[in-house]
Parts: C-alpha cells; sequence; structure tokens
C-alpha cells in the first residue's frame, strides 16, 4: 500500500521539531490522508465511519451518564428516571447513549452483511473479519451489561435468563454451571452485587473495544480495502488518495445516518426499548413475556428452537463463532458476489433467515413460530457449513473486469481521463 | 568460568542445569502468577453479607388449607403451599414413569431418591410443599402462587417464560425445564414453624 509517496510536509518550525521526534502527524497523514482507497467504493463503504462515530459517541455519552448513575440495587432505577428529568439535558444524553446503542447495532449489522456480500473476509482479509468479530462479540457483551443497568423488569430478568445460559454445563458436570452462576452473580439470585460488578465491566469494556478497533483499522490499512468489484488495487489509477474523496463520501453517509439516528432520539426514544423496563426491578415477580433487545432477538430465537437446554446454548454461541470461519469455508476463487450469480441468491435467503429469526424472537415461543424458528435456524447453519463450501466449488462465476479501473470507466475508455481524476493534484 | 560451565554441563540426556533451572523459574512464575489471579476471580463469588442471610424462619400458621405464600430465602422466593388433600392424592397418584426427571431434588436426601410425593415433603406434613420458586430452565419465576394464576397443565405451577408445566409437587412434567423444582433444606422446628437454610 506504499504506492503513493509521502505528501506529508510538516508546515511550522515546532512540526518539523516533532516529525524528527514523535512523526504522529506523518503516520496519521500516510493513513487518512494519502491512504490510497479503491475508487469504486459504494455508501455501504461510508459504515465503517460511522461505527467509528458511534463508538466515540457511545463513549462520551455514557462517561457522561456515570457521573450522574447510581450503580445500586436501591438506586439505580431512580437514578436514570432523575437523569432524565432533573439532569441538565439529561433526557438528551440518556437518549443518545440508549438510541445510539441500537443504532451502533444497526450499523454492525449492515457491516457484517456488506462484508459477507463482497467478500471482505477472504485471504489476505482473515485476520481483519476475525478481528471484527471479536468486536461484534465484545459490542453484545458491553450492550447487554448495559441493558442492565437501568433496573428495571426487563434489565433484571434479561440478566437472569442470559446468566442462567451458563448453568446448562450442570448437564456435563454437575454443579460447575450452578457455581459460575453464582460467581457470575455474586450471590443466590441477580442481585446488587451483580448490577455492580456489570456496571464496572460495561465502563471497561468499551476501552476494550476501541483497542480491538485499532487493530482492526491497522490489520485493514495494511491488507487494503475490499470493493465491490473484490478485485485488488493495481494500478495508481485504480485508487483515490482517502482525502478528500472517500473522507467527504463517509462524512455524507454518516450525515444521513444522522437523521435517522436523530430521529429517534428527539421523536421515538423509547420506541426500541421495552415498556416493561420502566417498571422497577422486582426479584419476586417475572413479566409474562420476556424479550431481550431487538439487536439479540436472531441469536434468542436459535437458543429457543432447540429443544435441549444445553444444546441450545451452544447453537447460540456457534452461530456468532461460525463467523471466524467463513474465510475458510467459502471456496469460490472469486470475492464479491456481485459477480457469483448462484451464490447471490443463498447470500439473500440468509438475510431474509436472520430477520426472519428476529421476528420470531420477539414472539412466544409455542406452536408455530418454533416450528419456522427451526426451519430458519437450520437454513442459517445449512448456509455457512454447506452452502458456502459447496456452491463455491461448483458455480461458475461471472466476467470479472480486468480492473477497478475498467469495472468503473468500461474497456479501454478514458483511460487517460482516469488518472486526471485518480489522483488530480498530482498526475 | 569454573561456574559458567557447570551450569551449561550436559547430562547424559543432553539437558543442562541451565535447561532445568529455566523450567523451574518459569513455572514458579505461573504458579505465582496463578496464586496472585485467584483473589482477583474469587472476589466475584458471593460473599459473606450474602451466605450470612442463610436461614430464615417462617411461620406457617396463618397459612389455610389450600392457600399458598412466598418467602425470601437467600435472595430467592420460596414457595409454601399448604395443599389440599386432593392436591397431595393427585401428587402421590403420579407414576415414576410419567416424570421427566425421576430424581426427588430434595436438599435432605441423596441425589438418587426417586421423586415420589413423599420424597418431597417432610413426614408427618404432607400437606406442606417447600420449594424454590426458580424454574429450573432459566431462572424465571413460574405462576400459581395466587390464586388468580394460571396452573399450568398439572395444577402446580407454570412458568410463561418458556412454557414450563409443573405439578402439585412441583415436578417438571411438561416444557423445557430440566429439573423438578428444588425442594431446599428446611426442618419443621415446631408444629407451625419451619427453619429454612
Amino acid at each position: 500500500m506504499a504506492s503513493h509517496e509521502s505528501t506529508f510536509r510538516p508546515g511550522s518550525r515546532f512540526g518539523k521539531w516533532l516529525d524528527e521526534r514523535l512523526p504522529i502527524p506523518r503516520l496519521m497523514h500516510g493513513q487518512f490522508v494519502d491512504f490510497p482507497t479503491p475508487r469504486n467504493l459504494n455508501y455501504l463503504w461510508t459504515v465503517g465511519g460511522i461505527l467509528t462515530f458511534f463508538l466515540v459517541s457511545q463513549i462520551v455519552t455514557g462517561i457522561v451518564l456515570a457521573m450522574h448513575y447510581a450503580p445500586t440495587a436501591a438506586g439505580a432505577f431512580d437514578s436514570v428516571e432523575h437523569i432524565r428529568r432533573d439532569v441538565n439535558y439529561g433526557w438528551l444524553i440518556r437518549n443518545l447513549h440508549a438510541v445510539g446503542a441500537s443504532m451502533f447495532f444497526f450499523a454492525v449489522y449492515i457491516h457484517i452483511a456488506r462484508g459477507l456480500y463482497y467478500g471482505s473476509y477472504k485471504a489476505p482479509r482473515e485476520v481483519l473479519w476475525i478481528l471484527g468479530v471479536v468486536i461484534f462479540l465484545l459490542m453484545m457483551a458491553t450492550a447487554f451489561m448495559g441493558y442492565s443497568l437501568p433496573w428495571g423488569q426487563m434489565s433484571l430478568w434479561g440478566v437472569t435468563v442470559i446468566t442462567n445460559l451458563f448453568s446448562s454445563i450442570d448437564s456435563i458436570v454437575p454443579g460447575l454451571g450452578t457455581r459460575i452462576v453464582q460467581w457470575l452473580w455474586g450471590g443466590y439470585s441477580v442481585s446488587g452485587a451483580t448490577l455492580n460488578r456489570f456496571f464496572s465491566l460495561h465502563y471497561l469494556l468499551p476501552f476494550v473495544i476501541a483497542g480491538v478497533v485499532g487493530l482492526h483499522i491497522w490489520a485493514l490499512h495494511v491488507v487494503g480495502q475490499n470493493n465491490p468489484t473484490g478485485l485488488e488495487i493495481k494500478t495508481a489509477s485504480d485508487s483515490v488518495p482517502m482525502a478528500p474523496y472517500a473522507v467527504m463520501k463517509d462524512a455524507f453517509g454518516l450525515s444521513v445516518f444522522m437523521v435517522i439516528f436523530l430521529w429517534f432520539v428527539f421523536f421515538l426514544p423509547d420506541a426500541l426499548g421495552h415498556p416493561d423496563n420502566y417498571i422497577e426491578a422486582n426479584p419476586l415477580s417475572t413479566p409474562p413475556h420476556i424479550v431481550p433487545e431487538w439487536y439479540f432477538l436472531p441469536f434468542y430465537a436459535i437458543l429457543r428452537a432447540i429443544p435441549s437446554k444445553l444444546l441450545g446454548v451452544v447453537a447460540m454461541f456457534s452461530s456468532i463463532i461460525l463467523l471466524c470461519f467463513v474465510p475458510w469455508l467459502d471456496t469460490s476463487r472469486v470475492r464479491s458476489s456481485k459477480y457469483r450469480p448462484v451464490y447471490k441468491w443463498f447470500f439473500w435467503l440468509l438475510v431474509i433467515s436472520v430477520v426472519a429469526l428476529g421476528y420470531l424472537g420477539s414472539k412466544p415461543a409455542e406452536g408455530v413460530y418454533i416450528a419456522w424458528a427451526r426451519i430458519f435456524t437450520v437454513y442459517y447453519f445449512l448456509h455457512f457449513l454447506v452452502i458456502m463450501p459447496v456452491v463455491g466449488v461448483l458455480e461458475t462465476p461471472a466476467k470479472l473486469p480486468k480492473s477497478i479501473t475498467e469495472a468503473v470507466l468500461g474497456k479501454g475508455g478514458g483511460a487517460h481521463a482516469a488518472g486526471a481524476a485518480a489522483a488530480p493534484e498530482r498526475r | 568460568m569454573q561456574r559458567e560451565a557447570d551450569l551449561s554441563s550436559s547430562s547424559a540426556d543432553g539437558s543442562s542445569r541451565r535447561d532445568f533451572i529455566v523450567v523451574a523459574a518459569q513455572s514458579f512464575a505461573a504458579v505465582g502468577g496463578a496464586m496472585a489471579l485467584w483473589p482477583f476471580i474469587s472476589q466475584m463469588n458471593p460473599d459473606a453479607s450474602a451466605t450470612a442471610m442463610a436461614s430464615t424462619e417462617v411461620d406457617l400458621a396463618p397459612v389455610k388449607e389450600g392457600q399458598a405464600i412466598t418467602v425470601v430465602w437467600r435472595g430467592k422466593p420460596v414457595f409454601i403451599r399448604n395443599r389440599t388433600k386432593d392436591e397431595v392424592k393427585a401428587a402421590a397418584a403420579v407414576k415414576g414413569n410419567e416424570l421427566l426427571d425421576d430424581s426427588a431434588r430434595n436438599a435432605a436426601l441423596p441425589e438418587r431418591a426417586p421423586a415420589t410425593d413423599v420424597n418431597r415433603t417432610k413426614k408427618g406434613h404432607e400437606n406442606w410443599l417447600v420449594l424454590v420458586g426458580i424454574c429450573t430452565h432459566l431462572g424465571c419465576i413460574p405462576k400459581g402462587q395466587s390464586m388468580a394464576d394460571a396452573k399450568g397443565d398439572f395444577g402446580g405451577w407454570f412458568c410463561p417464560c418458556h412454557g414450563s408445566h409443573y405439578d402439585t409437587s412441583g415436578r417438571i412434567r411438561k416444557g423445557p425445564a430440566p429439573r423438578n423444582l428444588d425442594v431446599p433444606p428446611y426442618e419443621f422446628v415446631s408444629n407451625t414453624k419451619i427453619k429454612i437454610g
């Protein structure tokens, strides 16, 4: 990726002095200004920037909320109401944080789907992809613990049900699962001790995520970005410098996303939550219908689709861990599904399955809902374990363009113009 | 120089004193690391104040036949039901092969004890059923304590979360729960008073 020579020129005497001692501005300039990005990136490639925005936004709003929040069983519920009613702009910051979590997941699902569609996990991007799965798991843990903090009925019973998943280990080693669950709880039931430690970890994990995001971006900048053709950058005309081209596109994508985000923040702040969470946690009464936050519903549906407690837990966790193996399960020689006439359809079937599982996860676990959840769960696993390897071998891919430039400008068309547009300031 | 030669001198199998020192030092550091880690793991276990709440006394005199109360023991709900004669009879009539879990799950009895109604109650107090009121599936509180509740297909308790049905002896009869409701350790301290824990 070092095809572009650095255009970094320190402007001031201090800049020159620092450049010889700690060249951070040079590093940032090389990675975020000169960095060559494929010239054909579409708006799906702006989601990475959107996700970075949400990580920062969640950390900033979260730090502020922690200044007003009381992580005790007696005080938590009231302190959240106190934030919403009494704290200056508390209503805004709390809404930004709660809705921000939903938007963060919405964006990460688009990001994952884009990676799956365009084969962004294929060599040499395996480590980049696996780091992404790690970030996704950390996000789920963080969001799960964050949802416990308002200490409403859904908080308490969501934590009870999910931590009890570990008690399924009792059916392998009797007693071990219960020990683990009591260790997680710090008691014999979900209590203030549990809330307190979840608060501590909920504050810690975003910084761990930030660290892994740093590695994710590092890995991205070593191998370079994938793009809708799935072809690598071969010549200078295949790429444009990140600034201003990709930066402006990212900024516009983020602005559009912000409209949706802020619409929810100002007009529908509770639409993505559950009304039962405005009832204070009561350890002696379970709400009639427990559901997790919407972004966990597909995995919750997989858990409930399997009649055995232990196997349900195993299926739920493996549905995510499975993603780590996708780089090796996909046997196709072609990266992008754009040129994969057969696999393309299976990709959309997978999307439909996940959305359907999300819907079924919000319904009671009985009758026809369970039957459909089983069908889509089977498809989910079938897709990765059978369809990906088999279709990759059997399918005849469509003809690929020779280069990214050809994909954009057509055969031989405007080779000269391409060079000029790609880096007008230097060619 | 003599010492240096000693340290690296090889024995017949090719290993030297230096190899031994390296392995010993690494093992020492590993064991020390694990020991230093342990307090940080153990601090998350239930603390002394949580284990101190370990026993609760309950007066049963006000609970009339057919009524049920819920008390808190170790932060968990405990169901106490004064069962009617019909309920006891129905529970006793169930045969072992009709049960999904044939273990009494009674803290006072060994794991092997079959889940007969007698094994889940105290001798001479067969009308009293004392259970930890937590569904053995994923920890919800089953319905069935108050008169108006749905009691499930077997007249005992019904867990609304994932649809587990328990009978009048608190045994799982239908649904995803793997075990019968647990009978906590308890004893009758007088005819109308029990001590749980």
